[in-house]
């Protein structure tokens, strides 16, 4: 293996730029002090013995099997509400307790162990993926030069390893070499910064000549270094090799989770392992993050809290009157609670210390307003939200075979209330695949092709016929794309050599040849296929070199010192090998804007190849060669109309003398190590970029990802901002912004730039304060006159866009614009940042919570997962309030009854089975299945998702509802039972009802409504919702028929109560279902009523499902159109600008 | 021409490709595809719940209401009568002293045809039976093994009485209902049936055959009535109904069964013993002659809740109906 497929040529020759970074900086005289003690002896075990820094396992997991139990409960009780909880449990066992201890302890202990059996699941989980990294194999050096495979966990500190293509790096390694001969690789960080362009990593010089497995055998260094922290982006290092010391920076750390990319191997040594490692050190827990909802349900809770403290006072005060009376002047008057010889519970004479103790008593009984499962029930379902969320198909992306992934739970429903959306450009709502699509040559245009923006330009310009003329040439490209990745030009005057018929065949011909030369990839061949592949830093470029090649410029190898082509020669019509020296390249650079190549061809004459922005190329051409500058020119602004990224080509020829020059002030240039090294060859090279002869200029597109327009259009319409941040310039982002839909026609445009007039002139003056001040007052001119018109402009309902620029937006975002700058923005539909540097753009997959491989997943993740998950959250929130509240009140209500004494209506086992089994589990099927509106409508009808950003289902207003029909229920439920019930016997035999009877039926009646609730409120009905619902109804009957027929000291008062009493009695069967249906009443009333004349948004969509409509076009354009009057609150004008595009367009069409 | 629709047709198509990564991702339950029916309130199925739960619930309000008017009752209050003239400023010095005689005589008029079994109830008023301590003031270990068991200490403190326990013990069993009513019609006593009372699961199964009372009601408080001690508690019928506690501060209990008709206007005497102690807390005690209907006693509250519930049901739905028909015009979104 060894070094047998080494290519012959690497970057690292071709990056003059970066030879600088190799000297010594000032923080590596930190080395050796606190914080960068680290010593490795690489590839010497036995030094490295002294010094050993743990191994490389990893573990995520939270528990092992000693601490769960203890940590876990730990973790349980950390929750207010299970604190209050175990209060309760605890107190269930002194006298004060109104029932015995089973009440309060049997769902505390079942949902503990429920919320632990979820941890050890998921730590479980953890556990296994933990085993698969540690598991994971890499080469490791075993001394004499042999290495061998061992587990990731196994390495230490100072191991040799090797690494090969497309394998993750085991931990955090300092590069030594590669398969490239100055060891150089290139590094895939997607999984650290969500970045997909390669990372290029370069090792120092001392060891980048150990290319074989053998050379390793005597290998010893020594490497000192900073100690394990978080910074991804730092690393200060020294390796002494051979008495020489040689600084180590970033450049030369691999860091865990990466990947190594268009290299075959490299070699590395360990430094950081497992928990050490620069990631790990990163990591950090999920973030819990706490949703909207789930704040606003913990006050909900404490409003309950207030109010079981509230009632939990009333009883005292009536039973500490009613006991003080029991003993009057000595005589007692209820003598049948012998308050003469009573406990301190009930004690006459010491009667407030009895209420305060019957305080607690009504803390116990009421502590059921609170739902106990809540938390955990919510956990649950969460989950299970979650993985319909990761195994949807449609959001399943096959080529990259990457399903969507949540990371935490918490935030499902927050999915449903998204307000705006901040999205990066570049690899977000394009694929960051460049294709070469059109070009300009010699003043004329060449390529067919049809790009997005274009199309959607035809669109904009509302030609009815436009969509099917563009999609039948999309499918036409469509087809042809798949045969050559990056290349979607087509003009038969260019293509298959018919370029030679051209009037400017040379310019052309000219033109290929700088884009077959002027570029710093690597050919690659497949041995399998013979194919030619190149390796690029930037899709761009390996877009020219494929239109090159697909146009008769095959670059085909690099080597030391030229590159080789296979050339269309223009005569004979065949294909020429021809070889260029390449003397120079002139990097690229950001503030240069443009690169060039020095070559010299098999003539033997001198040409300097320069591509770059227009804005500095058109300046340094010569006076002969401007040519076409001005068709260029026009072609170029076409083509950023039409979205298309730019470049200008030129060449010129230089004589021996000028590049003899040129070179040695190069060179001399390039070995500086002064400070402004950088500048002073910037300056060199642009003392020989100048006079240059205009070829023409390329477009490239930057597809945008399948569907962006649609989705964003979607999101729009869902009343959800979209905020893009893009490094392209102004013009570029508004045409981009048309292209996906975030600007439209009659979009009023609000521009802030940094580059107005005023401004630059100020910039060419230099002053740099005054520059800065005066852009600062710039742009809060801009800011508040945008304002202005955005309030006469909300008047007449016309929608805003916002562009402001990079620059602006620093400035905009400052303490004191920042409040104004953010009210602006709000008013926007959209906006779009432009120019905004990789810092501002800066996102981190790292910490995401949900990741997906395409943008127009967002869509269905927002508008369908998310509207779900809200309202199945928001939903099951209420019904667990409602339910507790309407049981609850019932024990109130009985209280008033029984002197405020703390007797319970129920047996004890009834009450510590309500919240646990008789009526949690319909609602966690609520919770998980229910859907207001199908998937299709969900998506047909995007305003649906305004349900969620205006929180209309989990409003105050709807949570009082709940619980006011929750009491209305309690009202029913306990005035009906206890009326029928009261005096006269309830069946033929003649029997009266006792309390037992009375707990019974009218706990029967709670299970009923309760459960009847929840399907009157369901508005997806599968077979699953019915078994539960009833099921849990049937249950109540077979748990009182089991336990009614065990021991009666076991079952006490539920002995044979409803076999014996019950059951027989039709009075039973009869005030059951009367107040079931009455209890139901209200809210069905209610229901319908709102229904038919206040319909909620989504109730419309199901009546127009209902009703065979949702096919008819028209129609749902009329419900989206009324929707919009019904809910104007936070509706943007944007949105009613759309639909009333719509209609207008409809009525045109009609 | 709308675009938008048009996606949406083309991604809603189901997936036909298997998925590389899972497959039990096809899977209707992952997908949220379960069938399942949605049901929508629209008006027609409204209005026919409402005309369905009112067609159904008057009958049954009806029929209840019925039976109910079917049963004779008689209620007699007689705590306040039943005290001599010159105790009525002092009732409860005359409840509690025994040397006074307790007994009293009553006369009832039977009003309609009363058809055997007429059922003798004694009601009592404001007495909380529900109250927790006196609910949990029992030892149901106790009633059901005797002696035997020592699981009291709930009973105090009628738990023990000169360091012997007390069979039954606690407050429920010592407070024990007391007044005995006897009944004549013209000269001959009517016979009152007070077996099979109480619950048979009760006297079976809650309380021992072989328990008997002892020990009971010899403290210096005395509260109710007294137990012969030769009879097991299983055959004590009054204490088992009596131990049954009530769920409301008012209830009626079971006393016996007179099991011959009882005509109209009949006259009947009852000579009662006026013992039981209610005048303390200002309980009122009535005795209660019923029949009884398939629905058991004499209670209008679940027709005529019935006959109300379902004519509101048929009062909204006629309602709702006369709506629909004014705007059924323009129902496409609802109403509005």
């Amino acid at each position: 293996m060894a070094g047998g497929v080494k290519k012959k040529l690497h970057l690292g020759r071709l990056h003059p730029f970066r030879c600088g970074t190799k000297s010594f900086q000032p923080e590596h005289s930190l080395i050796g002090g606190p914080g960068f003690s680290r010593v490795v002896f690489c590839n010497n075990t036995e030094s490295q013995r002294v010094l050993t820094y743990g191994n490389n396992y990893v573990t995520s997991t939270k528990y092992t099997l000693a601490t769960f139990f203890p940590k876990s409960i730990f973790e349980q009780f950390r929750r207010a509400a299970n604190i209050f909880f175990l209060i309760t449990a605890i107190l269930s066992f002194t006298p004060v307790s109104p029932s015995s201890p089973v009440t309060s302890v049997l769902p505390l202990a079942l949902v503990i162990a429920a919320a632990m059996l979820k941890e050890a699941m998921e730590d479980l989980r953890r556990k296994k993926q933990d085993i698969e990294v540690n598991n994971r194999k890499v080469k490791v050096h075993r001394g004499e030069g042999v290495f061998d495979n061992a587990k990731w966990m196994n390495l230490q500190v100072g191991d040799i390893v090797r690494v090969e293509k497309d394998e993750f790096f085991p931990a955090d390694l300092i590069l030594l070499s590669s398969s490239y001969e100055e060891a150089i690789c290139y590094v895939e960080t997607m999984n650290l910064d969500g970045e997909t362009n390669l990372k290029l990593k370069q090792a120092v010089d001392a060891t980048s000549k150990l290319h074989e497995d053998s050379g390793f055998q005597k290998f010893r260094a020594v490497i000192k270094s900073e100690d394990p922290n978080a910074n991804l982006y730092s690393y200060i290092g020294s390796l002494q090799l051979e008495e020489q010391q040689y600084p180590l920076t970033p450049q030369q750390l691999l860091l865990r989770e990466s990947k190594l990319r268009n290299t075959d191997f490299i070699y590395g040594v360990v430094i950081f392992t497992g928990h050490d490692t620069k990631v790990v050190q990163n990591s950090t827990a999920p973030p819990s993050k706490r949703s909207k909802i789930e704040r606003r349900m913990d006050k909900i809770v404490y409003l309950l809290f207030s109010i079981l403290v509230l009632m939990s006072f009333m009883g005292p005060i009536f039973f500490g009157i009613s006991t003080r009376e029991d003993l009057e002047n000595g005589t007692m008057t209820r003598w049948y609670l012998r308050p003469d010889d009573t406990t301190i519970y009930y004690d006459p004479n010491r009667a407030p210390v009895a209420a305060i103790l019957n305080f607690l008593t009504f803390i116990m009984l009421y502590s059921f307003l609170i739902p106990i499962p809540l938390y955990i029930t919510l956990e649950i379902v969460k989950v299970i939200q979650c993985t319909f969320i990761n195994q949807d198909l449609h959001m399943y992306y096959e080529e990259a075979d990457k399903p969507a992934k949540t990371r935490t739970s918490n935030l499902n429903e927050e999915l449903g209330q998204v307000n705006t959306i901040l999205s990066d450009k570049t690899g977000t709502l394009t694929c960051n695949l460049m294709e070469f699509i059109k070009c300009s040559i010699a003043g004329t245009a060449y390529g067919h092709g049809v790009t997005e923006v274009e199309r959607a330009l035809a669109r904009r310009e509302g030609l009815p016929s436009a969509k099917e003329v563009t999609n039948g040439e999309g499918q036409v490209e469509n087809s042809n794309k798949a045969a050559i990745k990056g290349f979607n030009f087509f003009d038969e005057r260019i293509t298959h050599g018919k370029w030679v018929n051209e009037p400017h065949a040379d310019v052309i011909q000219k033109f290929l040849l700088l884009l077959a030369i002027c570029h710093t990839a690597v050919p690659e061949v497949d041995e399998d296929t013979g194919r030619l592949s190149y390796e690029a830093e930037s899709p761009d470029e390996a877009a020219f070199v494929i239109a090159a090649r697909e146009l008769g410029f095959e670059f085909y190898e690099r080597t030391q010192t030229s590159i080789l082509l296979h050339e269309f020669h223009p005569i004979s019509g065949r294909k020429v090998q021809r070889s260029y020296k390449l003397l120079n390249i002139l990097e690229f650079s950001s503030s240069r804007k443009r690169m060039s190549v020095i070559v010299r061809n098999m003539e033997g004459k001198l040409l300097l190849l320069c591509k770059g922005a227009d804005s500095v190329m058109f300046e340094r051409l010569t006076k002969n060669g401007k040519e076409f500058e001005e068709q260029t020119q026009e072609h170029i602004n076409e083509y950023a109309n039409a979205g298309l990224r730019t470049l200008v080509l030129a060449y010129r020829e230089l004589d021996e003398e000028e590049y003899n020059k040129f070179n040695e002030e190069f060179h001399e240039a390039k070995n500086s190590v002064s400070a402004d090294h950088e500048e002073l060859m910037e300056k060199v090279a642009e003392k020989i970029e100048k006079d240059l002869i205009l070829l023409g200029a390329t477009a490239v597109e930057d597809k945008l990802q399948n569907g962006v327009p649609e989705c964003i259009d979607k999101l729009a319409q869902a009343g959800i901002k979209i905020w893009v941040l893009t490094g392209d310039k102004m013009e570029t982002a508004i045409n981009i912004g048309f292209a996906c839909c975030l600007l439209r026609q009659g979009v009023k445009q609000i521009v802030i730039s940094s580059e107005t007039p005023k401004i630059k002139a100020l910039e060419k003056v230099g002053d740099n304060s005054s520059v800065a001040v005066a852009f600062r007052e710039n742009v809060l001119e801009q800011i508040l006159e945008a304002k202005e018109s955005l309030t006469t402009l909300r008047k007449s309902s016309e929608a805003l866009a916002l562009i402001i620029d990079g620059k602006s937006l620093s400035c905009a975002l400052e303490d004191d614009v920042k409040g104004l700058f953010l009210e602006l923005a709000l008013g926007c539909a959209s906006v779009i940042c432009c120019r905004c540097s990789p810092k501002q753009k800066a996102l981190a997959v790292m910490s995401s919570d949900i990741a997906i491989a395409q943008f127009r997943y967002l869509e269905r993740l927002l508008l369908l997962h998310g509207h779900w998950c809200y309202r199945r959250i928001s939903i099951m929130i209420c019904y667990f309030f409602y339910k507790n509240i309407a049981f609850g009140f019932t024990l109130f209500f009985f209280e008033a009854y029984a002197s405020f004494s703390g007797q319970t209506a129920y047996n004890d086992w009834y009450m510590s089975f309500y919240n646990v089994i008789f009526t949690s589990i319909p609602v966690v099927a609520l919770g998980i299945l229910e859907q207001d509106v199908s998937a299709e409508l969900c998506l047909k009808f995007p305003l649906l998702y305004q349900e969620g950003v205006q929180n209309v289902l989990f409003s105050w207003f709807q949570f009082l509802g709940w619980a006011f029909n929750g009491v209305l229920n309690a009202i029913l439920i306990f005035f009906f039972c206890s009326r029928a019930m009261e005096h006269p016997a309830f069946r033929k035999g003649g029997e009266v009802a006792e309390l037992e009877i009375l707990g019974t039926v009218m706990y029967t009646c709670i299970v009923w409504v309760v459960n009847c609730q929840i399907a009157l409120s369901t508005n997806y009905f599968t077979l699953k919702n019915h078994c539960y619902i009833w099921g849990s109804i049937i249950l109540w009957y077979i748990f009182l028929l089991a336990y009614g027929a065990m021991n009666p000291i076991i079952s006490t008062t539920a002995y044979k109560v409803f076999i014996e009493a019950c059951a027989p009695a039709p009075s039973y069967w009869l005030l059951t279902l009367f107040v079931v249906i009455t209890s139901l009443i209200p809210y069905f009333t209610y229901r319908s009523i709102q229904l038919w004349f206040f319909p909620m948004y989504h109730q419309m969509v199901q009546w127009i499902s209902k009703d065979g409509q949702s096919d008819d076009p028209e129609f749902c354009q009329m419900v989206r159109q009324r929707s919009l009057k019904a809910t104007t609150v936070g509706y943007t004008a944007h949105l009613e600008a759309t639909s009333k595009r719509f209609l207008e367009m409809h009525e045109v069409h009609l | 021409m709308d675009n938008g629709s048009a996606s949406t047709v083309e991604r809603s198509d189901p997936p036909t490709r298997k998925p590389l990564w899972r497959s039990q991702a096809i899977n209707k339950f992952t997908q949220q595809n379960l069938p399942a029916c949605k049901p929508v309130l629209t008006p027609t199925w409204v209005i026919l719940t409402f005309l369905l739960i009112g067609t159904i619930f008057i009958p049954i309000g009806l029929v209840s209401l019925h039976a109910s008017r079917s049963v004779v009752e008689i209620v007699d209050r007689y705590d306040i009568d039943c005290v001599p003239e010159q105790f009525k400023s002092n009732k409860l010095g005359y409840i509690k002293d025994s040397s006074y005689p307790k007994n009293c005589s009553r006369t009832l008029k039977v009003n309609r045809h009363m058809k055997a079994p007429i059922y003798i109830y004694y009601q009592l008023d404001n007495y909380y039976q529900n109250h927790r301590r006196y609910v949990k003031s029992r030892s149901n270990q106790q009633l059901l093994h005797g002696l035997g068991s020592n699981k009291t200490s709930l009973c105090k403190p009628e738990q023990s009485n000169n360091g012997l326990p007390i069979v039954p013990c606690g407050l429920v069993a010592w407070s024990l209902f007391n007044d005995t009513y006897k009944f004549i019609r013209g000269k001959s006593e009517l016979n009152v049936n007070r077996k099979n009372i109480a619950w048979k699961s009760d006297r079976d199964h809650k309380f021992g055959k072989h328990v008997y009372p002892f020990n009971f009601q010899n403290g210096t408080l005395i509260g109710g009535g007294k137990l012969n001690s030769s009879v097991p508690l299983s055959d004590q019928e009054d204490l088992i109904v009596w131990m049954r506690t009530a769920a409301l501060p008012s209830f009626r209990k079971l006393y016996g069964r007179i099991e011959e008709n009882l005509h109209a206007n009949d006259v009947i005497v009852v000579n009662l013993m006026n013992n039981y102690n209610t005048y303390s807390f200002g309980g009122k005690k009535k005795l209660v002659l019923s029949t009884s209907s398939w629905l058991g006693g004499k209670n209008d509250f679940p027709g005529f809740a019935y006959i109300f519930v379902g004519s509101y049901c048929i009062v909204i739905a006629i309602v709702f109906m006369l709506l629909h028909v004014k705007n059924s015009r323009n129902t496409h979104v609802g109403y509005n």
